[in-house]
């Protein structure tokens, strides 16, 4: 008879110091610097998979899903522009910087776009002729370090989108370490090449909503009224945000999330600052409702958007389009399995890589680096980004018309419901199953 | 813009605009016009009033004359223009110009010549906080004294000071040129005091030359980057 084995305790991982965090102690022991890297925030939250599409039944019809029609085009800057922007479907490409980008990448999702009837939009670094040349509607940033900013490429814009902040970093500027600062980089931002440039975190001249009226009307006489401009914030205070963005006289209002993409940023502002897309939405729409200009000064939501039931999501919530980053990058190759062994390599694996401002980047997305910049084909990149973004469309359209809606647009948060206390509570949504509104009065 | 088309019928003359009658968005359309044919090379504005964004936008190498006071952004992003404002300015005069000279005859508010590329703005008076501040290539010449950051992240061009320097002078400064004839309250994050060789001596000469300002370049002291903040490094933590 062999002896019985004596009961042991388990090996028990501790949840508060998890291999995670208990690594990053380690590694900021060592290096004595936070760690900085890409990508959005990594950990779980409450996001629009907490949320579900009521369908029609006995009480709504729906419509027929591949006869009848389901609008999907926007327009966008119908407030003061003499030429607004028409989209043929919501989903638009977010703005990400040359430098940040390689030129290919970026000439991908121009292509991408284009073949779609969407926008894309330029970043921090300015506009580069092939970004121009290859996208049909094009969103020139105007950021507080306004590198390359410069009024022949602001007449050339279809839109003005003045960067307050980003939902990866609400309050801080964008990094560019000097591993990218190739020498077209440096040219175009007028710095020293190699140096880890710190873009500014505020605007050098104006400083309140008061001062950014004026701003505004600046950008406007500089292009004689003639396209859009949008103000782009992170989402914190979104619902007060708004409101002076629209007094600000902005035309369209870019909300991005907690989970929204970055180049590079110090990872503990990336997951500790800021609120998640889907808590900015309600507090957007609110702050809009209330001036009476829903509709009429268009929201764009961004952060963490994935596939199509997250635009029907953020449409049902009462967004006028969204942006992606990240998904589009995904589209691209970023984090492809068929890199993973390179990315082994350089200490990371496929579908994990976010050191984007290494620029040591495998599938030749977040690098300056010639020869893997190379891996990518532009023609190639942009039929995967638009095949990517009409399915997008399509799943978006199959929930409107299940729905029983001719147009994304006539989403209303009445068609959600959610599925957690917490999800409820930030859509602003009945809990499935019930009426109930968390911190909301019912009758 | 209803009476641009007459403004083109008077070609060499010089054209008023008064802003007592017409409005800011009707004198930089006009003035944008005049790209695509020049016809008048010499503007004159009467009664600016202080308004904001004054002839903003223009590329074309017009002379125009601003008779009075004008508020934020007076002659932004000014390409080739030859702009005098004869009076004060608010904030942001001649930001992100490109090219061109921008002349304030009277004081300038805060973030003169904001992130501009390239050109002259010179200022008879003084300039308030950070003038120069992001700078990427113009030169900016100020005949009195300049306000706290002023050049703050500034990254190429020159900023002269005939007068003083406030606080956090060329705080986290890249590669602009600082030259200051008096005193300066204090030197921000990674900015010292420089030899001044004869190649600064030429530029100072020259900028000074073309500001029309007699000041002696030798009683000026230089300014700039230490680039010990260029890359991140754990021992530099504390000058962030
Ligand atoms: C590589 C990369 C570069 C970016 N660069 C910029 C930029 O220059 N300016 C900006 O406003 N936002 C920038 N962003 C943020 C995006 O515009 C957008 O807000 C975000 O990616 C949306 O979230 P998502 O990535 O989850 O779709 C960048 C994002 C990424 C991933």
């Amino acid at each position: 008879m062999s002896e019985k084995k004596k009961p042991t305790t388990e090996l028990r991982e501790s949840a508060t110091f998890d291999r995670s965090t208990m690594a990053e102690i380690r590694r900021a022991a060592d290096t004595g610097i936070y760690d900085i890297r890409g990508w959005g925030a990594k950990r779980k939250l409450p996001h629009f998979d907490d949320l579900l599409f009521l369908g029609a039944s006995m009480s709504r019809y729906p419509l027929e899903g591949y006869r009848e029609k389901c609008n999907t085009s926007v327009t966008l800057g119908t407030r003061f522009a003499k030429k607004p922007i028409v989209i043929d479907t919501p989903v638009t490409i977010a703005g990400m910087s040359f430098g940040a980008l390689s030129a290919n990448a970026k000439e991908a999702l121009g292509r991408g776009a284009s073949a779609v009837g969407t926008s894309t939009t330029t970043g921090d670094g300015g506009m580069t002729p092939e970004e121009r040349g290859q996208s049909s509607k094009l969103v020139y940033q105007y950021l507080p370090s306004r590198y390359g900013m410069n009024p022949d490429d602001l007449r050339k814009a279809d839109a003005i989108e003045v960067v307050l902040g980003q939902g990866a970093k609400p309050g801080g500027g964008g990094m560019l370490l000097g591993q990218k600062i190739t020498d077209r980089v440096a040219k175009m931002r007028t710095l020293p090449m190699g140096v880890d440039q710190r873009s500014a975190c505020r605007h050098p001249d104006w400083t309140g909503p008061d001062d950014l009226a004026i701003k505004i009307l600046e950008l406007r006489e500089i292009t004689d009224w003639q396209v859009p401009i949008y103000i782009k914030v992170g989402a914190t205070r979104t619902y007060y945000d708004v409101k002076l963005a629209v007094k600000a006289g902005a035309d369209v209002i870019v909300v991005d999330g907690m989970q929204g993409g970055t180049a590079a940023t110090q990872e503990v502002f990336i997951e500790h600052v800021g609120i998640p897309t889907m808590a900015a939405i309600p507090q957007a729409v609110q702050a809009l409702q209330e001036m009476g200009m829903h509709r009429k000064v268009q929201l764009i939501v961004s952060g963490g958007i994935r596939n199509g039931a997250d635009v029907a999501k953020c449409m049902a919530l009462g967004a006028d389009a969204v942006a992606i980053g990240t998904a589009a990058l995904i589209a691209l190759g970023c984090n492809d399995p068929k890199y993973d062994a390179e990315f082994k390599a350089i200490g990371s694996a496929a579908g994990f890589y976010d050191d984007y401002h290494e620029g040591r980047d495998p599938a030749g997305i977040s690098t300056q680096d010639p020869e893997l910049s190379k891996r990518l084909d532009p023609v190639e990149g942009g039929r995967l980004l638009a095949n990517y973004i009409r399915v997008l469309t399509l799943e978006a359209q199959t929930l409107a018309r299940a729905c029983g809606k001719n147009d994304l647009r006539n989403l209303e948060p009445e068609d959600l419901v959610a599925l957690t206390v917490e999800s409820a509570a930030m859509a602003r949504v009945p809990l499935a199953g019930t009426s109930w509104i968390p911190g909301q009065q019912t009758y | 813009m209803s009476n641009t088309s007459t403004v083109r019928a008077e070609k060499g003359t010089m054209k008023t605009i008064d802003l007592a009658s017409e409005t800011v968005t009707d004198l930089n359309h006009a003035l944008h016009e005049q790209a695509n044919e020049m016809t008048i090379e010499e503007w004159e504005v009467l009664n600016p009033k202080g308004h904001h964004n004054l002839a903003v936008g223009v590329d074309q190498k017009l002379k125009i004359d601003i008779h009075g006071h004008a508020g934020y952004y007076c002659a932004g992003m000014n390409k080739e223009a030859e702009i005098t404002i004869h009076g004060n300015v608010g904030q942001g005069v001649a930001e992100n110009m490109m090219s061109g000279k921008v002349h304030v005859k009277g004081d300038a508010s805060s973030a003169a010549a904001a992130t501009a590329h390239g050109g002259l703005l010179v200022i008879e008076g003084n300039a308030g906080s950070r003038c120069g501040i992001s700078m990427k290539g113009a030169n900016i010449v100020v005949k009195g004294s300049v306000g706290h950051m002023s050049c703050f992240m500034g990254q190429a061009g020159a900023l002269v000071v005939c007068g003083d320097a406030g606080d956090a002078l060329g705080d986290s400064l890249y590669e602009t040129h600082i030259y200051v004839k008096g005193s300066v309250k204090s030197l921000g994050a990674d900015c010292i005091e420089k030899e001044m060789r004869q190649e600064h001596l030429d530029e100072l000469t020259s900028l000074l030359d073309q500001a029309g300002f007699d000041d002696d370049p030798k009683a000026f002291t230089r300014y700039g980057s230490a680039r010990q903040l260029y890359n991140f490094k754990v021992d530099n933590a504390g000058a962030y």
